[in-house]
């Protein structure tokens, strides 16, 4: 339903004044290629900074890319930006649009704007309230929520009206489980009901190995790979991981362990390695006996997660992507 | 914890190609007076709810400048002028001031990108802010220009004709504000600029004009609030030339027609980059 080929976008370098600090060129989406299908969840993950948000941007008709395609449902949204906002919903990053409106406000000006008549739109605003969980809140102010809260009642104004595309920027973002369990299961039910494809950016590992159809993993603005996160983590299934805490330095005088400094990511005190089971098995022998052991102060065994099939696949950013 | 199946089948997804369809219809556009009038509403909750305190600030400001020039003017044509300057003040601080904070700091903060994914005119989302915070107005406008009355004793009988001025001056000063907010290339100059057009509004406008040397008289003349203020101003006296009142009117509603135009124009281009 949604095909992007070669979409390229690039910002340009900033000169630095007085306080803000020049920033250099960032090609924020390289050459990105991908396909949609309809009724599925596909995900974006990556660590910040890898470029969700500005290729979901693209997508969504509100940035236009220096070079590429974008067709959503037969629609060249390149040269047609505009028809971006009648195939789907896009619930962005911010909330500031709607921060000062009460719940049930924001949710029932979405449907208006999204073409709703009066009527339809409040008992739509209704319906998905009382679906979210929202209905005790519909009279407070976004702004007078919790982080969670807020990210709900704006998922509830991007679910007012319905469109068969929801494109979601980490809709999840500081919500609790039971909010976040309203999420996928709204997300579900339109699924089932409707066919609604979804295009979830996130970068919680978690998130993405469980709600995920399939699963573009992107990084410094390129996608390096893409399959079912199953299919991903078997790219990596014949590793372990290997997770070793120092207490202070590594002890880097023992021959073994200055061996491995070559592989490992380094954290802090904590090395990440991932292994072929047997070396995992030497390197665990040598630092819990021997001199290195003094040394140690943790460490644990782990199957891979996409996490680490972010990393197997050459990702550059150590951190960024969480876990839970 | 996906409990429905996609009908799809695991695989490398780079390489899939899907069939060439037919183009999907698409969903309802908002037409422009529901869309307006779903922003207006928006707006107005907003603005009820954050911006009362100010509110009262800019009827405070106002009301205080008019007991500061009671001992300076000396009655007549001076006084009708500062009080219609200090109503019309209102207005440039609210339609002018705060709408071009609004936009500033809704542009900066990506806060358009709501708006901009959904099919609704930019000339409803400009209009209806700007209908929003000019009605905004109202209450501090009037209340200003009674007790302006009340202190300079000056008639009330024609006092209706803000109906007229609040709409128009209101159009006028909102569709600046906005297009300032709109282009401005930072937050903080959409700001400066809000707070440097009410200074002129309150300098130019609230002072007596035949007292200004000929270059400020002259920057007045280019002020739109200033139209408001002269129309205004002309309705206390015990003949008011009507025909001159529905000129500075007139000139109010042609520079808000052109100042809502850019500011929609600058929305357009604010909202896909
Ligand atoms: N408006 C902008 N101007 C310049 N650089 C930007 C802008 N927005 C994002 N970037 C840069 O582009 C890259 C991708 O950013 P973004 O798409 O926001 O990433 P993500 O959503 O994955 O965290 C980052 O290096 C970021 O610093
Ligand atoms: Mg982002």
């Amino acid at each position: 339903m949604c095909a992007v080929r070669g979409l390229t976008k690039t910002y340009p370098a900033v000169r630095g004044r007085r306080g803000t600090p020049a920033t250099p060129e960032v090609r924020a989406t390289d050459d990105v290629r991908l396909d949609i299908r309809g009724g599925e969840i596909f995900g974006l993950l990556g660590p910040n900074g890898a470029g969700k948000t500005t290729l979901v941007r693209q997508l969504t008709g509100l940035m236009r890319p220096d070079r590429g395609s974008v067709e959503i449902l037969g629609h060249d949204i390149v040269r047609h930006p505009e028809r971006a906002s009648r195939i789907l919903a896009y619930l962005g990053q911010e909330s500031t649009a709607l921060d000062e409106l009460t719940v049930s406000l924001a949710a029932e000006t979405t449907g208006r704007l999204r073409g709703l008549e009066a009527a339809r739109a409040r008992a739509e605003r209704d319906a998905v309230l009382e679906e979210l969980g929202l209905t005790a809140l519909a009279g407070r102010p976004l702004k007078k929520l919790s982080g969670g809260q807020r990210r709900l009642a704006c998922f509830a104004a991007a679910l007012v009206g319905e469109r068969p595309l929801l494109v979601l920027d980490e809709p999840t973002t500081a919500m609790d489980p039971v909010a976040r369990r309203a999420v996928w299961s709204a997300v579900d039910r339109r699924r089932a009901e409707r066919g609604t494809t979804v295009l979830l950016v996130t970068h919680n590992v978690i998130e993405a190995e469980t709600v995920l159809d399939r699963v573009a993993v992107l990084d410094r603005g390129r996608v390096i790979a893409c399959d079912t996160p199953a299919g991903l983590k078997e790219q990596v299934a014949g590793d372990v991981r290997v997770d070793l805490v120092w207490r202070e330095a590594a002890p880097l005088n023992v021959p073994e362990v200055a061996a491995l400094r070559d592989r490992v990511v380094e954290s802090g005190r904590r090395w990440t390695l991932r292994l072929a089971p047997e070396e995992a098995r030497a390197v665990v022998a040598t630092v819990t006996g021997g001199a290195a052991f003094a040394a140690l102060d943790d460490f644990t065994l782990t199957t891979p997660s996409l996490e680490d099939v972010y990393l197997a696949l050459g990702g550059a950013a150590r951190q960024g992507l969480v876990k839970g | 914890m996906s409990v429905v199946p996609a009908e799809v089948l695991p695989g490398s997804a780079l390489a899939v190609e899907e069939p060439v369809r037919e183009a999907a219809e698409l969903g309802p556009r908002a037409r422009l007076w529901p869309a307006l009038a779903a922003v207006y509403r928006a707006q107005l909750s907003r603005a009820r709810v954050a911006r009362i305190p100010l509110l009262f600030v800019a009827t405070f400001q106002s009301v205080g400048i008019m007991i500061l020039m009671r001992g300076v003017v000396d009655g007549g044509g001076e006084a009708q002028a500062v009080v219609a300057g200090s109503a019309v003040l209102v207005v440039a601080f609210v339609a002018l001031n705060l709408l071009a904070q609004y936009f500033g700091q809704l542009r900066a903060s990506g806060g358009l990108d709501h708006y901009a994914t959904l099919p609704v005119p930019p000339a409803a989302v400009v209009l209806g802010a700007a209908g929003a915070y000019a009605s905004f107005t109202v209450p501090g406008t009037v209340v200003t220009a009674v007790f302006g009355c009340v202190l300079f004793g000056l008639p009330i009988a024609h006092l209706w004709v803000l109906i007229a001025v609040i709409p128009l001056a209101g159009a006028a000063l909102a569709g600046l504000g906005a297009a300032c907010g709109l282009l401005a290339p930072r937050p903080e100059l959409a700001t400066l600029l809000g707070q440097l057009g009410m200074s002129a509004a309150l300098l130019l406008g609230v002072l007596p004009a035949d007292r200004m040397p000929e270059a400020v008289r002259f920057l007045r003349d280019l002020l739109p609030s200033t139209y408001g203020v002269d129309a205004f101003a002309r309705t206390f006296g015990p003949h008011p030339d009507w025909a001159l009142v529905l000129g500075d009117l007139a000139v109010c509603g042609v520079v808000g027609v052109v100042s809502l135009a850019v500011a929609t124009w600058a929305y357009r281009r604010a909202a896909v980059r």
